[in-house]
């Protein structure tokens, strides 16, 4: 039961975000800036991409039922800079992520952290920092 | 309520401390304490070369950076309110509904391109010629300075024509017709015509910043001309920074709509 993969830790923190524009030309205007979402999952596919690098795992919760999820962080340049690279991610790493998700309801977020296999925390989406 | 603020301040900070000891591995190279104590040195006369980048935080790219604009005409309020569904601003959208240019890798175009993601650039200045090369999109602009006019009935250009003299010995002012009004002018959805006029006005402060000005007057959509930016600073990066390379390529934007934009849509 230990080996399962578990969780899932539904834990809404209070963000205490303005909702303030984030620097896409898509906006933010998707996703809950009231929530975050910990959860341990395994990476399906880790994209550095433009217009934003993103990242895809799966979870399963107690029931054993996989959720598919996809995260995304800013682009490439801005990531470098940040202290990340293409090889930051790898699949199948077992890694716990906070994010923002969806406003929908829909298994997509914004990407606010996440802790690799090695321990190190990266840092995700901050609109503070390019 | 003061409990909260204090707490959201400790947590932005703690943000900012990590980050910023992940830029600091892999940004551009840095100067030494000791320089940086120094006074700058005087700006070499008639002199843009160098690459630059905007030199506060985010003011370059968010939309909290670009200015207010002119009221619109009824010809500019029709299509920032009928036509164009920005993902950012005061009039976005949801991101279902968003058909910014950019998102299906249309090129910035100008003035956008100084107006939403000012990335590093780098000034080029040749016998008659000062080349703007962007890291955005990797593009460059021609600003001619070897005295020609501007073109009276130019075919549109995404980076238009641009002209360009030295009004004292510190500050370049740069002229700008014939853009293609396909651009918008920010991410907020702001329209221009193709009779959009642009002046850019760079002005040396000393040898490592620089101060930049950018007028809009476009008769057709905006009732005055406006400033887009008002002396926005630039500071100049060492020599030796290596330019990323930050393209739109359509395969990609189609995998980050289909990955991330259509399920936040439904």
């Amino acid at each position: 039961m230990k080996n399962r993969v578990i969780s899932f830790f539904l834990g809404a923190i209070c963000f205490l975000s303005v909702a303030a524009s984030l620097p896409a030309h898509h906006g933010s205007a998707g996703y809950d800036m009231e929530k975050e979402l910990v959860m341990k999952g395994t990476v399906t596919e880790w994209l550095w991409a433009n217009p934003h690098c993103f990242l895809k795992y799966d979870t399963t919760d107690d029931k054993g039922e996989v959720s598919h999820w996809a995260v995304e962080v800013s682009n490439p340049v801005d990531m470098t800079r940040r202290g990340w690279t293409k090889h930051s991610i790898n699949v199948g790493d077992q890694v716990t992520v906070t994010v923002r998700p969806a406003k929908n309801g829909a298994s997509v977020g914004q990407l606010l952290k996440v802790v690799v296999p090695s321990g190190q925390t990266l840092i995700g989406w901050n609109p503070t920092v390019r | 309520m003061q409990k909260r603020y204090v707490g959201h301040c400790l947590r932005v900070i703690a943000v900012l401390a990590i980050s910023i000891g992940a830029h600091a591995q892999s940004a551009p190279p840095q100067r030494s304490e000791a320089a940086k104590n120094q006074k700058p040195a005087t700006a070499p006369r008639r002199d843009l070369s160098g690459i630059w980048d905007v030199a506060d935080t985010m003011e370059g790219i968010s939309p909290r950076g670009v200015k207010s604009h002119a009221p619109f005409t009824d010809f500019g309020a029709n299509i920032a309110n009928n036509e164009y569904k920005p993902g950012d601003g005061p009039r976005r959208v949801s991101i279902g509904l968003v058909n910014d240019p950019l998102d299906g890798c249309d090129p910035a175009g100008f003035p956008r391109n100084l107006l939403f993601e000012l990335r590093p650039f780098q000034a080029v200045q040749t016998s008659s010629q000062v080349l703007l090369v962007y890291q955005y999109q990797r593009v460059w602009r021609s600003i001619w300075t070897d005295g020609r006019e501007l073109p009276k009935d130019p075919d549109s250009r995404w980076y238009g024509y641009s002209v360009g003299k030295w009004e004292d010995d510190y500050t370049f002012v740069v002229q700008t017709v014939g853009t293609d009004e396909r651009t918008w002018l920010d991410n907020a959805g702001d329209p221009h015509s193709s009779e959009l006029r642009v002046e850019e006005r760079y002005h040396r402060v000393d040898h490592d910043t620089m101060e930049l000005t950018v007028k809009i007057d476009d008769p057709k959509v905006y009732t005055e001309p406006w400033l887009a930016r008002d002396k926005l600073r630039l500071k100049l990066l060492p020599a030796n920074t290596d330019m990323m390379e930050m393209i739109c390529a359509a395969s990609e934007a189609e995998e980050y709509k289909k990955t991330m934009a259509n399920p936040l849509s439904k």
